[in-house]
């Protein structure tokens, strides 16, 4: 007896899909308690942690950040190996105006986050029109070179970085900016990919000789992506940088870059949702795994692989597969 | 643009991939609601041609005027935004998407919310009419399945309604007909008539001979590619060139 | 000091030649995304050294090994890891990055960190050329990256396996049709590539110590010099390593040693501004994918 597995949209996903949510409870629920775990589990449950694990959600949310912002690049087909660039050049300006002009954070953030989005966009334009390998080892490339360059010619600071700058009033303000930033990551991308405009842009992932028959430039539009991604990740780079009082070469590391890829591989690329998810996972783990030195980056290269090999899809594509769908084995006659 | 000027003009047009001359000194007019047929043997340089107007390849040398504008060198997406489009020899839809968002993309652009009065409307729906007038067939929903699930007959056609979409005066078809079957072919002749009708100008691009001189005013050969011929579609395949090129010489 | 920084240019320019040449094999001309490139030359510095050290091999008899080693891990690589993701060239990137990462990060975890890690020359000594001294080892890695050049060019233009190489980064699906059996070619440029990054180990690190930032290094520089040279192309390698080897030498003899970074900076950057996808790369944008 030969048998197969099926796989059928549940009862209440196929009525949630069309007016039944807005008639029945039960439906309305299940559209929206996905959207509201994050909400909830971050504003409500987070800040009645300890102190010191309210730091480990803070350093989580940079990395999701930095892992969504990733996400948001990935769906218009540029992969980038250097998340490190924009949280480098994020941190070094709010850094710097902070620490040369005496701007307060409520002024660096916003002007590192854009500003920095527009000279990590300037910077990387003409690796657009290439294949997509080329922004890869491009981005893997030039932070690490940056890094280098601040050592050797120790300007803004050098090796040593700016350091005494200007922290956050309290950790509750900086764990409930980061988590309104975060969310309205989450869901401002989420937004924009279900609309056409995403249509658009997961076309010139797939296929851009077609988009661009269509009359699309796609090289403004790749531009556009690269503008949102660059800009979450300079966020992410200025508030580590009032986060930490420090701002420096370390800025640019490794870590940055390969973490938020990492995330998002084991979470599920294509989704932002799975980014967070992957890096809720990774970053408390490597905490636990902290006194194990090296090894954590062991770990995540491992985990990168394996994923990437074996789940493609990430963790958060399962889920949603089997809150929508179940499965049975029926006969095959 | 007076009476007397072309809506395409191809001048001296040339060009060449490494040591391949895959298009030579062409040059044609084309008159603004005709339907001109290109033909020729496989590698004569067609879809090269078509690569050239449509602002995929540079062309080493020569000029293409649009309604006098010139526009050789120009992007894909400035060419169509002046009113050009094409289809794909290689039909690659968006596999994942249903048939109707396929449109999307198309009516995303610029053109599209130019000739809109500023507004893009809902795409949806314009999506849905367009499949509509390309033969999907409203009650069996064929619009809504996934582009992956279609046969090639349903394919061209969307191939067809994305070039269509773009509401350009010129359509360049590249082999729509190829791989589908004679009940198929005969399917998609009325909407080209139709288009035509509706004023546009159509260049095709075809193998399938007896189709096409049914519905072209001219027909354009080319081989190895060089213009060898341009005319009538019957005076067209009386040229001795014409037969050498698909049937070869007399042996010695 | 001309004289010096001309001859210690042509080593630095070699230096880099060599680093890029496997790199450029597996990537550039077959197409096959390696970028486990780092991670196997600090593995074949520290094979030389265990198999010498622990083990007590004759020098000669552990370089071989550790050149054997490399191209099998290279396979293992490749059937493990490349095969089940083929096609996706990203996920290709992304997966041999992740694993370089844990390769070279279980070195350090196992302590594999010191002045102590350090491999011996081939030749002691050193002569002089006018009043500049130079050192054997610095000759023969000069002489091994101009020779393994010519090989290299010869192999990827003259013979039938380099033509190989090439088809499956071109059109594998018509290499096919050719009866090139695409995996194996594959996994033949892998091998290859990775016994090209042992052979550069093996004779540079000798100059300085084996620590796995090395390996990051070598992936840096590699990359860096396919930028500027055009991937694919052993004489944009080339033309790109001189120019960077001797604008770095020219730096640090005439301004600071510590301005030699800038360079392969300004390098890329001047790169991509006119030229972007390198100095001699066959690549045109769009006309590639039509």
């Amino acid at each position: 007896m030969n048998r197969r597995k099926e796989r059928i949209d549940r009862g209440v996903k196929a009525r949630s899909a069309d007016i039944f949510a807005l008639t029945s409870y039960r439906e309305m629920l299940y559209l929206l308690i996905p959207g509201a775990i994050p909400v909830v589990g971050l504003l409500c449950f987070s800040p009645l942690l300890s102190p010191y694990w309210r730091e480990v959600i803070i350093s989580t949310a940079i990395y999701a950040l930095l892992a969504m912002s990733w996400d948001m690049l990935m769906s218009a087909g540029l992969l980038s190996l250097g998340q490190a660039l924009f949280f480098g050049i994020g941190s070094y300006l709010a850094g710097s105006l902070n620490y040369y002009a005496g701007f307060p954070p409520v002024l660096t953030i916003p002007i590192a986050t854009i500003g920095g989005g527009l000279i990590c966009t300037v910077l990387l334009l003409p690796v657009l029109r290439l294949r997509g390998i080329y922004f890869a080892m491009v981005t893997l490339v030039v932070p690490l070179m940056l890094s280098r360059l601040v050592e050797a010619t120790r300007i803004l600071g050098g090796t040593e970085g700016l350091t005494g700058l200007t922290p956050f009033p309290n950790q509750l303000t900086a764990l409930f900016v980061i988590q309104l930033a975060l969310l309205a990551t989450l869901f401002g991308f989420r937004r924009i990919m279900g609309s056409d405009y995403g249509l658009v842009i997961k076309g010139i992932s797939d296929n851009d000789r077609s988009v661009m028959s269509a009359g699309l430039n796609i090289y403004w539009y790749k531009a556009q992506v690269l503008f949102l991604g660059a800009c979450v990740g300079c966020f992410a780079g200025a508030f580590g940088t009032h986060m930490d009082m420090f701002a420096g070469m370390p800025g640019f590391a490794l870590d940055y870059s390969i973490m938020p890829v990492a995330a998002a591989v084991v979470g599920g690329t294509g989704t932002f949702a799975g980014p967070l998810i992957g890096a809720f996972i990774l970053v408390p783990l490597s905490e636990m795994l902290r006194a194990l030195g090296a090894l954590r980056m062991v770990f995540y290269g491992l985990f990168l692989v394996v994923f990437v090999v074996g789940m493609p899809e990430g963790i958060f594509a399962y889920i949603q597969r089997k809150y929508q769908q179940m499965e049975r084995w029926v006969d095959v006659s | 643009m007076t009476a007397q000027t072309p809506l395409l003009r191809v001048s001296n047009l040339t060009k060449t991939f490494g040591g391949v001359t895959a298009v030579s000194n062409m040059d044609f007019d084309l008159d603004e609601g005709l339907l001109l047929g290109v033909i020729g043997p496989n590698g004569s340089g067609k879809t090269t041609l078509v690569n050239l107007i449509t602002g995929f390849v540079k062309p080493v040398a020569g000029r293409i005027e649009f309604r006098g504008k010139d526009i050789t060198g120009w992007p894909p997406y400035k060419v169509v935004g002046e009113g050009i489009s094409r289809t794909f020899q290689m039909v690659r839809p968006f596999y994942q998407l249903p048939a109707y968002k396929n449109l999307i993309v198309p009516l995303y652009s610029p053109r599209v919310k130019k000739l809109a009065g500023g507004k893009y409307g809902n795409r949806d729906a314009v999506a849905l009419d367009l499949l509509e007038e390309v033969g999907f067939e409203r009650d069996a929903h064929v619009s809504y399945k996934k582009a992956g699930a279609l046969p090639q007959g349903y394919l061209k056609r969307l191939e067809l309604a994305k070039s269509m979409a773009l509401r350009p005066d010129l359509i360049i078809l590249d082999e729509l007909f190829s791989g589908l079957s004679l009940a198929e072919v005969a399917s998609i002749v009325p909407i080209i008539e139709k288009l035509k009708h509706q004023g546009k100008t159509i260049i095709m691009i075809e193998h399938r001979l007896k189709e096409l001189f049914r519905i072209a005013d001219r027909v354009m050969v080319l081989n190895y590619g060089r213009k060898i011929a341009e005319g009538l579609a019957i005076d067209v395949m009386e040229s001795p060139d014409v037969k050498e090129a698909y049937l070869g010489s007399e042996a010695e | 000091m001309l004289l010096g920084t001309l001859i210690y240019g042509f080593v630095n320019s070699s230096i880099l030649a060599l680093l890029a040449m496997g790199f450029n094999l597996t990537f550039g001309i077959s197409g096959v995304a390696n970028f486990a490139y780092g991670a196997v030359y600090i593995f074949s510095g520290f094979s030389v050294w265990i198999l010498l050290n622990t083990l007590g091999l004759p020098y000669l008899f552990a370089v071989l090994i550790a050149i054997v080693l490399a191209a099998l891990l290279g396979l293992a690589i490749y059937y493990g890891i490349i095969l089940r993701i083929k096609g996706m060239p990203l996920s290709e990137v992304m997966a041999t990055f992740g694993l370089g990462l844990a390769i070279m990060e279980l070195f350090r975890y196992f302590d594999f960190v010191g002045f102590r890690y350090t491999l011996p020359v081939f030749i002691d000594g050193s002569f002089s050329i006018g009043d500049v001294y130079i050192d054997y080892q610095r000759v023969i890695i000069s002489l091994i990256a101009v020779g393994l050049t010519f090989g290299l060019y010869l192999f990827t233009n003259h013979t039938r396996t380099g033509l190989a190489f090439r088809a499956i980064a071109q059109d594998e699906r018509t290499a096919l049709t050719f009866g090139i059996d695409a995996d194996m070619v594959g996994a033949l440029s892998m091998a290859l590539g990775c016994a090209l990054a042992a052979i550069a180990a093996v004779v540079i690190l000798p100059l300085g110590t084996i620590a796995v930032e090395g390996g990051y290094e070598v992936l840096i520089n590699a990359l860096a010099v396919c930028i500027v040279g055009g991937l694919g192309s052993t004489v944009g390698i080339l033309v790109a390593s001189v120019l960077i080897g001797y604008s770095q030498t020219f730096t640090a003899s005439y301004l600071e040693p510590h301005w030699m970074m800038l360079v392969s900076l300004i390098a890329i950057a001047i790169v991509l501004i006119v030229k972007p996808s390198g100095l001699f790369s066959h690549q045109k944008e769009l006309e590639e994918r039509i």
